[in-house]
């Protein structure tokens, strides 16, 4: 007769290659198996996965958005450039080997001069006062440098350090940079983003509990199949994994209705854009979900359904006892 | 097999159910275990399988303290020990086969052994023909019968049944104490909770007496019933 107890609790009475794989054969059933109860509850499973899916679909919404965005304000960054007014009095030869050291600096892009005659040229074309400049003596406009920086280097922070690097050149006699709009933008773009990341936890810790509720319910429903199973000799870990296969479950199929929420909303905002702005000639479009972040928007979901299924089966199937 | 050392309960905001209780059941041994309601015989089996554990005292599972057995390890201990109840605790969206294949399906057991040793089980309660079956379309005695072929499936060396033959006439009654009469003489130690005298007066086996939470008397019931 087997001993009860013996030196370990655990008397192998099955040799432990086919244990090893009937542990993966009944990891495989109770996976779908727990697809197949979902089915029991379809409209409690489905409201489940609805709200998973729309608490996903909003924090990627705003993703989209502030992507789309930012595609269209990185062309206006290359508006940071800086303005050099040189100092007066500079020889031609001076001048060009300023420029030449300054082109090659690592954060300039490209550098363009305005002589002080080409400057009187494009003052009298621009503004109504060309007859004015008659009356001057001589050229009062100074020779101006434009340096664009390197994109890298186009945001209102490395478009300021440069300045500040370039003012130091003892050609120059003054720089200007005009940021104060970019700066605002920025301001305002990071704001949205700080106010998305805070709703985007609000709402997956509400999903978190949504799951861990749902979860909740099915335990108690299935509470004296637990007692059963408890009695003859399942450990907690056996009794656990179909929730939280259901768990993943919730949270894969949530996650793929956020990405058919999301990917119907790109359209719909496509086609509405275009005619607001009237491009039917170019080909405009908007940027939908990546492939990584399709993967990612998944895996997140996947993760809160098995994350939050296994807090509320931890506290709960320790609690029943037969 | 089973052994008892002074071992008390008490329930919380209860009485005692049990008061320093002693005896040794041994290896291949049957006997019933009687007194009134409520006299402590649901609680004593409770304590062999750690469904409760003894306020005071020592209980031995085969030489070994089972007071060491820490909360993890008590489903494997429950894996050894055959239980059976008065309600018969199956699961009853699931069919005869399923209710009696779970212990093995918890241990890891391989499709074709499962369905071999649950057709072997089912056979020796005669209930081969009732395997898809779900247990709300059985009998009584029929449903007490899938319980016991749950209990006995993986071959535990240990059988406790609570009040088996409650809700069973006579003759069921005597039927379902003739399998554990056939389990016990192929070695398997065997303890029945039953306030149902007179079976155990058929029966003649050693009989263990509680009264109000204490082992009142231990040997044969003789003759008096009979
Ligand atoms: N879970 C429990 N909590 C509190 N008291 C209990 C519990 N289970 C049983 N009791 C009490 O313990 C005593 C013995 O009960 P039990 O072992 O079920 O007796 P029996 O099975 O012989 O009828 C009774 O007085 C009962 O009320
Ligand atoms: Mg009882």
């Amino acid at each position: 007769m087997l001993n009860i107890l013996g030196s370990s609790p655990r008397i192998a009475k099955v040799p432990w290659y086919k244990r090893f794989l009937m542990y993966w054969v009944n990891h495989f059933q109770q996976a779908v198996g727990s697809l197949g109860e979902l089915w029991r509850t379809p409209m409690a499973s489905l409201m489940t996965m609805a709200v998973l899916g729309i608490s996903l679909a909003l924090p990627a919404s705003f993703h989209l958005l502030l992507k789309n965005a930012e595609r269209v304000t990185a062309s206006w960054d290359n508006a940071a450039e800086v303005s050099l007014f040189l100092q007066p009095g500079l020889s031609e030869k001076t001048t060009q080997n300023f420029i030449q050291r300054i082109s090659l600096y690592s954060e300039v892009e490209a550098v363009t001069y305005i002589s002080k005659e080409q400057a009187i040229v494009e003052f009298r074309e621009m503004s109504g006062f060309g007859n004015a400049l008659d009356f001057l003596d001589e050229n009062p406009l100074p020779a101006v440098v434009q340096v664009t920086p390197k994109p890298q280097h186009a945001s209102p922070a490395g478009a300021k350090l440069l300045l500040a690097k370039l003012q130091q050149e003892k050609e120059v006699e003054q720089g200007k940079l005009d940021i104060e709009w970019l700066e605002r933008l920025h301001g305002m773009i990071s704001l949205v983003v700080d106010s998305v990341v805070a709703i985007a936890f609000l709402l997956l810790a509400s999903v978190l509990l949504i799951v861990g509720n749902t979860i909740r319910l099915n335990i108690l429903n299935r509470r004296s199949e637990i007692e059963v199973m408890k009695l003859v000799g399942a450990t907690d870990a056996f009794i656990h994994r179909p929730f939280l296969y259901t768990g993943l479950w919730y949270g894969l199929i949530g996650g793929m209705i956020a990405w058919v929420l999301t990917s119907s909303l790109v359209l719909w905002m496509e086609s509405a854009v275009i005619r607001v702005a009237g491009l039917y000639q170019s080909d405009f479009r908007l940027l939908g979900l990546s492939l990584a972040e399709f993967v990612f928007m998944l895996g997140l979901a996947s993760l809160l359904g098995l994350v939050s299924s296994y807090i509320t089966v931890k506290r709960h199937i320790h609690l029943i006892e037969p | 097999m089973i052994k008892f050392e002074q071992v008390s309960k008490v329930y919380s905001g209860s009485h005692q159910a049990l008061q320093k209780v002693d005896f040794h059941l041994q290896q291949g041994e049957m006997a019933f275990l009687t007194g009134h309601s409520g006299a402590g015989k649901s609680t004593l089996l409770k304590l062999i399988s750690l469904l409760e554990r003894p306020s005071d005292g020592k209980i031995y599972l085969n030489g070994n303290d089972i007071s060491q057995v820490s909360r993890r390890h008590v489903p494997y201990l429950r894996r050894h020990i055959g239980i059976i109840f008065q309600d018969h605790r199956l699961l009853m969206d699931k069919t005869v086969f399923e209710n009696v294949a779970l212990p093995l399906v918890i241990e890891g057991y391989g499709r074709s052994e499962i369905e071999r040793r649950v057709m072997a089980a089912l056979d020796k309660v005669g209930l081969s023909d009732k395997a898809f079956c779900v247990p709300v379309h059985l009998s009584g005695g029929e449903q007490q019968r899938v319980g016991i072929a749950r209990a006995v499936v993986n071959k535990p060396p240990l059988l406790l049944a609570d009040e088996p033959t409650g809700n069973l006439d006579p003759k069921l009654s005597t039927e379902i104490l003739k399998l554990f009469e056939a389990f016990n003489s192929v070695g398997v130690s065997v303890l029945i909770a039953t306030h149902d005298l007179g079976l155990i007066a058929k029966m003649r086996y050693r009989t263990l007496t509680l009264r109000n939470g204490k082992m009142s008397s231990d040997g044969l019931l003789g003759g008096s019933y009979a």
